[in-house]
């Protein structure tokens, strides 16, 4: 006859212990950097939503130990306020088309990287490849003379360019891959059907391309609503974006916080949606990037 | 048949070449063109403008700054993935601990660089660091009672050392030593400070005195005098010095009264400086010396989670055979970590190692938004430097250009590595 616990490898009792309480050493660590971790962004929330006298008095955490009033007054200003929803519609205006843009031109080149037969093919795969890890700041003082040569220097058209030519080295060699892996049977089948490159690459490529398409858009769409540097430099003074009007803020810290932390909260709102609404395809659309 | 194909290849490929050969392309040719000539443009510069980077205070300081970046910021994420993703590995709730890690990789560098503005806050009673630095020192020490307090020239005390203050006279055992300081607040007060009392004679040869704040609210009080209404300046501590030694300290009551042993007889009265020290007011984060690495430590809290998450998938690729078998041949946990998992992920460390890297080298919103104008240039990195060289008020254009193609250069491996990896992909 043996106890159920004979079965089990032989463990001394003092290891079993010493193993539970590892576990239990290890889980209070974890939740103290979760704690840790997501304590800065509370406090901008809890800060948002308390007075400008609340903020300059005390900080955001004493409202656990002495709780004082929270209010939306500082996001009904915000939105009340001209310059801030004038500059979530621009970064909606620079995001979305640079979205599209990259989404379109990037397809269109990898299917041709991946299915078409033209001279020096691999050639220009290299170069935009090579492409892949050029930083935006080398662009930004000749692209601004271009832009300035040709009338596009400060308006949100250059923005949605120049977004969409550091966008396309990425999309082009995430969907090549991707492209690349759809059975040639199935593309055979259907130019025997008598269908063109144009029929093949929206009835069939695309549609199959769904999930390296949805990365890219969601990677662009962060990227491109996130930024603040090339929105800096080409954004036209009247109309920026949500960063750089921010961005004009916080010359004033300390007596603005009523105007910068529901600014930051409003600016993160739709990544964030968009973060936890598609982690997935969001995740492997950091993976296919590494190394960029 | 080919033709068209080929015009049909060429239209396909038509928009994104044309994008990338003018607002990519281009440019690099054009910024290294650009950095050998002047500021104006006009005169040929040659090498200078690359000397500059390497001579000038400003420029040199976002060189340096940038090696500190490059160094110090993928290593710490990376590290901190690692331990993440290995801890989280085998707990049920570990999706919900990454989901909270890798949530800031979601937000844009502004609002992490507001985020951490607040944390660094220099207020004790806004930035957050700054209230736990405040309330950790106080714990530790009492403090300091009286920032302003000073004696008045008729009083019996002078200036000392240091900050602080000492007697004019040697103190004598069985007399009342006087010690009347002014210039503290009626607020600033211990609140439970009573009126002072005149000491009364102490037993046994021990020196006693009164230290009282020698101000009657209203008027109507007299210097040197315990006037009725004069509050003790209650924890004001008394060292007896001799010869430059302390040999007895007392601390005064709630009535101001202190006793000294009577073999302080003789020795002087010194109030030490610390009781006169300004109050904590935690520590100078966005200061000129802690601003890189707080900076850099933002930088860590948004990308440790883009470390985690790479590391974490290149873990649940990792034979799970091996783990166990070295497991049942008696390996502990941290042997299987050291000499089994870390070395089998190198390949993954690397891949996120390089990418921060390339990451780190462009780093721009994080310094321009937390670092404040005063401190700006200490915080100095070479994206900065060359977005102020280019677009201030007297932009040199080719100390810009100089900068950007710096900038290329270090990333320079990255891209040969990058095409052959993928020429090796294509033979195969």
């Amino acid at each position: 006859m043996t106890t159920p616990s004979a079965l089990k490898p032989k463990q001394s009792l003092g290891a079993r212990i010493a193993a539970r309480l590892g576990g239990g050493v290890m889980r209070v660590f974890l939740i103290l950097v979760a704690l840790f971790w997501i304590m800065p962004t509370i406090g901008l929330f809890l800060s948002s939503l308390r007075g400008p006298e609340d903020i300059a008095a005390t900080g955001w955490w004493k409202i656990f130990t002495a709780p004082s009033e929270l209010t939306f007054d500082n996001y009904q200003r915000l939105l009340d306020n001209s310059t801030i929803t004038g500059s979530l519609v621009s970064t909606v205006m620079i995001t979305v088309p640079s979205t599209v843009l990259v989404v379109v031109i990037g397809s269109l080149a990898a299917y041709a990287f991946a299915w078409m037969d033209f001279p020096g093919r691999d050639w220009w795969f290299l170069l935009v490849v090579g492409l892949l890890v050029v930083p935006v700041q080398v662009a930004l003082i000749p692209v601004s003379e271009l832009f300035g040569t040709i009338g596009i220097f400060e308006t949100t058209l250059g923005v949605v360019l120049f977004h969409t030519a550091f966008g396309l080295p990425f999309a082009i060699f995430l969907l090549r891959n991707f492209f690349a892996q759809i059975p040639r049977e199935l593309l055979e089948a259907a130019r025997l059907d008598g269908a063109g490159e144009i029929r093949l690459f929206t009835r069939v490529v695309m549609p199959l391309g769904g999930p390296a398409i949805a990365s890219l858009g969601i990677f662009q769409f962060l990227w491109v609503w996130n930024d603040m540097l090339v929105a800096l430099i080409f954004a036209g003074s009247d109309s920026p974006p949500i960063t750089v009007a921010l961005q004009q803020q916080v010359r004033q810290f300390g007596n603005n916080i009523d105007v910068l932390a529901p600014g930051a909260f409003v600016s993160m709102v739709i990544p964030l949606a968009v973060f936890f609404a598609f982690q997935r395809q969001f995740v492997s659309g950091v993976m296919a990037g590494a190394v960029k | 048949m080919t033709g068209t194909r080929r015009v049909i290849a060429a239209a396909f490929l038509l928009p994104a070449l044309v994008l990338l050969g003018a607002l990519v392309l281009y440019p690099i040719g054009y910024s290294v063109y650009r950095s050998f000539f002047d500021q104006a443009g006009t005169g040929f510069a040659g090498i200078d403008n690359y000397k500059a980077l390497f001579t000038d205070d400003t420029i040199l300081t976002a060189v340096k700054n940038n090696a500190i970046w490059v160094v110090f910021a993928p290593t710490v994420a990376t590290a901190l993935g690692l331990i993440f993703a290995v801890l989280t590995e085998r707990i049920r709730w570990g999706t919900a601990f990454k989901l909270i890690v890798f949530m800031p990789m979601a937000i844009s560098m502004l609002a992490a660089g507001i985020i951490f503005r607040l944390v660094y806050d220099q207020a004790p009673e806004r930035g957050v660091a700054n209230a736990v630095a405040v309330s950790v020192h106080d714990t530790f020490n009492e403090s300091a009672g009286f920032p302003k307090a000073r004696p008045l020239p008729v009083h019996p005390l002078e200036k000392g050392e240091g900050g602080s203050f000492v007697s004019k006279e040697p103190v004598r055992a069985g007399e009342a030593v006087q010690v009347p300081l002014v210039g503290v607040a009626p607020a600033k007060m211990p609140g439970d400070a009573r009126p002072a009392k005149a000491a009364p004679e102490a037993d046994g040869g021990g020196i006693t005195g009164t230290a009282w704040l020698d101000f009657t609210r209203g008027g109507g009080g007299k210097p040197n005098v315990v006037d009725p209404e004069e509050l003790g300046l209650k924890g004001l501590k008394v060292e007896a010095v001799r010869d430059g030694k302390v040999i007895a300290t007392a601390t005064a009551g709630a009535d101001g009264v202190f006793t000294l042993p009577a073999s302080a007889d003789g020795a002087q009265l010194r109030l030490p400086a610390e009781n006169f020290r300004e109050p904590y007011n935690g520590v100078d984060w966005l200061g000129p010396s802690l601003v890189t690495p707080g900076i850099i430590g933002s930088y860590v809290w948004m990308w440790a989670g883009f470390a985690m998450v790479l590391i974490a998938a290149g873990l649940a690729g990792l034979p799970r055979e091996l783990l166990e078998a070295a497991r049942v041949d008696g390996a502990n946990e941290w042997q299987v970590f050291r000499r089994i998992t870390v070395p089998m992920l190198a390949p993954v460390l690397a891949v996120v190692l390089v990418t921060l890297m390339i990451n780190v080298l462009k780093v721009f919103d994080l310094v321009f938004i937390i670092a404040p104008g005063s401190s700006q240039d200490d915080a100095n990195v070479l994206a900065l430097q060359l977005y102020r060289s280019s677009f201030g008020t007297d932009a040199d254009l080719g100390i810009g250009s100089a900068i950007a193609v710096l900038l290329l250069l270090l990333v320079v491996p990255v891209m040969l590595f990058n095409i052959r990896r993928i020429r090796k992909e294509a033979q195969r």
